[in-house]
């Protein structure tokens, strides 16, 4: 007789087993490495939450120590490789297989380990795309997550960095898998319910509170003249004439500028209220001068911000908030949200090519990609209107029929010519692309094509890839705003001078900017303690970002 | 340290009245220029105290660009650089060309 209820009996056997460890629900800390080799089999796939914030220190410290004899080759699904345990696990042969969204911290070492054959690579996903198949073909059986606060049911507030937990959990609770979540503080009742109970099957309570990256703060003092300069080519040149309302910012410091020149300059252009009020973006705080001046009417975030809490709760006409007050995140939706809902995605990256493909993978280092090839990349199942999204559909396709036109998502890569330790920002060939030839990639790591970057704007200009024609057109167009790069300097003059004419490039002159304004005294915050003071003292930084 | 010196023809005088303007800093990565309209209104020259050895193509190249977008006829530059990179380099010419340009205050 056929049996359809297998992996159901297989998961309740695992519960069986680690229910020996546990009162009710709960488990000792000292006992998380007996529970993981009581409910982990060998070659697992195993979510062990961590992104690009929050992270569940405890129980992947938990897993690292366990016997090789009872767990091991477990493949790995989780958004982001960010604790040297992560990868630990892989060294030690706690882990064999890797599919993963980002690794910021550790890419060097990530690098290293896949040219060393040490970790098997999937493959590297943008956020949405891995939660896609958790759902399909990469099902955890077992789930290791980080909450606030538990009751004794298992109820979790997960607080304002609820972040992937609500879909890691569905993904595994719904298919037969196993959910074990560390929490700070096991209390009578959680300020709200944020995970209902019958999901969750073990919890360990931590000794301290689960870690949190402070990624998102950018601290105004580090912004530079060019960044400001470069900031106010993207306001006038593209924020105006879109009139985009609906948008997603990158963590880098061109779009901190851009955040702090709105109150300021933005304001001088008569742009309030007709850009940048609806916005898909963690809790910036070098948007609070922004938020504070009324620029910004709603915005929904994928995680949280270390030090944003009171702030948020204060200003709950603005995020998103729940019964308790605190903001409620959620990454897969706000990926949608920025995919579906947002007319433009803006940021920054290390590499872009003649085509305007672009990466964050250099030879070195494998950094992943987050977010940013789902907000930046045009939406096919689109279906509703906006006028930049018509506008920037009809520059790419003038001849069609307005009413059987695709509009087009602003894709705006933003830097300057030259990044850090002046590296240039433009190459001929993508480090991504050596990269693939020498680890046999299927595919090169691109963050972002180039056939869905609409704009590059560099302190030189801004190049509007959407009017050019062909395939020549476009390279000029990069090399226009590429400044003195190898890349820029290989330019054909005349032909860069031809495509300025026809508003394909447009420098800081041709939009009418001041080189004067590009001065820090025209950022709404210059310091993080500006940025306090604009908050009310409802923004309490963290103390790296404190130098008073 | 390194010097170097530029000599060039422009299309036309720079305007405005002012005779002499400072802009920037001497710091890491950043440069000080001083701009005196000393010379006759074709001319334009552009003097410069690097700490950065062996960039004399991509300061010409900078340069170059500089006087075709500007036409800082009449204008002498002095430049105290402190290693900035040619993107700040540029910057800073069209600023300290725009402030000379403006009225005296």
């Amino acid at each position: 007789m056929t049996t359809w209820q297998r992996h159901r009996e297989a998961r309740d056997a695992r519960i069986e087993a680690g229910s020996r460890l546990a009162r009710g629900k709960i488990v000792e800390a000292s006992d998380a490495t007996r529970l993981m080799e009581a409910v982990i089999r060998p070659g697992d796939r195993v979510c062990l939450e961590g992104d690009n914030q929050k992270q569940a220190d405890l129980l992947s410290s938990a897993l690292l120590a366990v016997d090789l004899a009872k767990v091991n080759d477990l493949h790995m699904v989780q958004s982001g490789v960010v604790l040297p345990e992560h990868l630990d696990l892989f060294d030690r042969g706690v882990a064999k297989k890797l599919d993963y969204a980002y690794s910021g911290p550790q890419s060097a070492r990530i690098a290293r380990m896949l040219f060393g054959g040490k970790i098997e690579l999937g493959a590297v996903h943008t956020y949405l795309e891995l939660f896609a198949r958790y759902f399909i073909d990469l099902t955890p059986h077992v789930a290791l997550i980080a909450a606030v606060s538990a009751d004794r049911d298992g109820n979790l507030y997960t607080g304002p960095n609820t972040e992937d937990t609500p879909t890691v959990v569905e993904a595994t609770a719904f298919k037969d898998g196993v959910v074990i979540a560390q929490v700070n503080e096991i209390v009578d009742r959680v300020p709200r319910v944020d995970i209902p109970a019958d999901r969750v099957h073990f919890i360990v309570k931590a000794e301290k509170p689960f870690f949190v990256e402070p990624l998102f703060t950018r601290d105004p003092a580090a912004i530079t003249e060019g960044q400001i300069l470069t900031a106010m080519l993207a306001i006038k040149g593209i924020y105006a004439p879109y009139g985009v309302q609906r948008l997603n910012h990158g963590i880098g410091f061109s779009t901190a500028a851009i955040e702090l020149l709105l109150p300021t300059y933005g304001e001088k252009l008569g742009l309030k209220g007709k850009v940048a009020s609806h916005f898909a973006l963690n809790p910036h705080p070098a948007l609070i001068p922004a938020i504070e001046s009324g620029w910004v009417q709603q915005i929904h975030s994928f995680g949280s911000e270390v030090g944003m809490d009171e702030y948020i709760r204060a200003r709950s006409d603005v995020y998103f908030t729940g019964p308790d007050g605190s903001l409620r995140s959620n990454r897969a939706f706000c990926q949608t949200a920025g995919l579906y809902a947002c007319d433009m995605f803006i940021g920054s990256t290390l590499q872009i090519d003649l085509q305007g493909n672009s990466s964050t993978v250099t030879t070195s280092r494998i950094a992943g990609f987050g977010g940013a090839p789902n907000m930046g990349a045009d939406a096919r199942g689109r279906r509703h209107p906006s006028e930049p999204w018509l506008k920037a559909g009809a520059e790419a396709d003038p001849e069609s029929s307005a009413l059987l036109r695709r509009g087009r998502k602003l894709v705006v890569q933003i830097g300057e010519t030259f990044g850090d330790k002046n590296v240039p920002l433009f190459v001929e060939k993508l480090d991504a692309l050596t990269l693939a030839e020498k680890l046999n990639l299927e595919l090169a790591p691109i963050m972002i094509y180039g056939d869905d970057v609409t704009h590059i704007v560099t302190e030189e200009g801004v190049a509007n890839l959407l009017l050019c024609r062909n395939d020549h057109e476009r390279e000029q167009a990069i090399r226009g705003v590429a400044g003195y790069t190898e890349v820029g300097r290989g330019r054909d003059r005349n032909m860069v001078e031809r495509l300025r004419q026809r508003g394909v490039i447009r420098r800081p002159e041709d939009l009418g900017i001041n080189p004067l304004d590009a001065d820090r005294s025209m950022l709404a915050a210059r310091s993080i303690k500006d940025l306090v003071r604009w908050s009310g003292g409802l923004y309490t930084p963290p103390s790296k970002f404190r130098n008073w | 340290m390194e010097d170097l010196s530029f000599q060039h023809r422009a299309r036309e005088r720079a305007g405005g009245t002012r005779q002499t303007a400072i802009i920037g800093v001497v710091a890491s990565g950043n440069l000080e220029v001083l701009v005196e309209r000393i010379l006759s209104d074709a001319e334009c020259r552009l003097e410069i105290k690097t700490a950065a050895v062996g960039f004399g193509e991509v300061w010409n190249a900078v340069i170059v660009d500089f006087v075709e977008r500007y036409s800082p006829g009449g204008l002498k530059f002095s430049i105290n650089d402190g290693g900035a990179r040619p993107d700040t380099v540029s910057l800073r010419l069209a600023q300290a060309v725009r402030l000379i340009e403006e009225d005296d205050q």
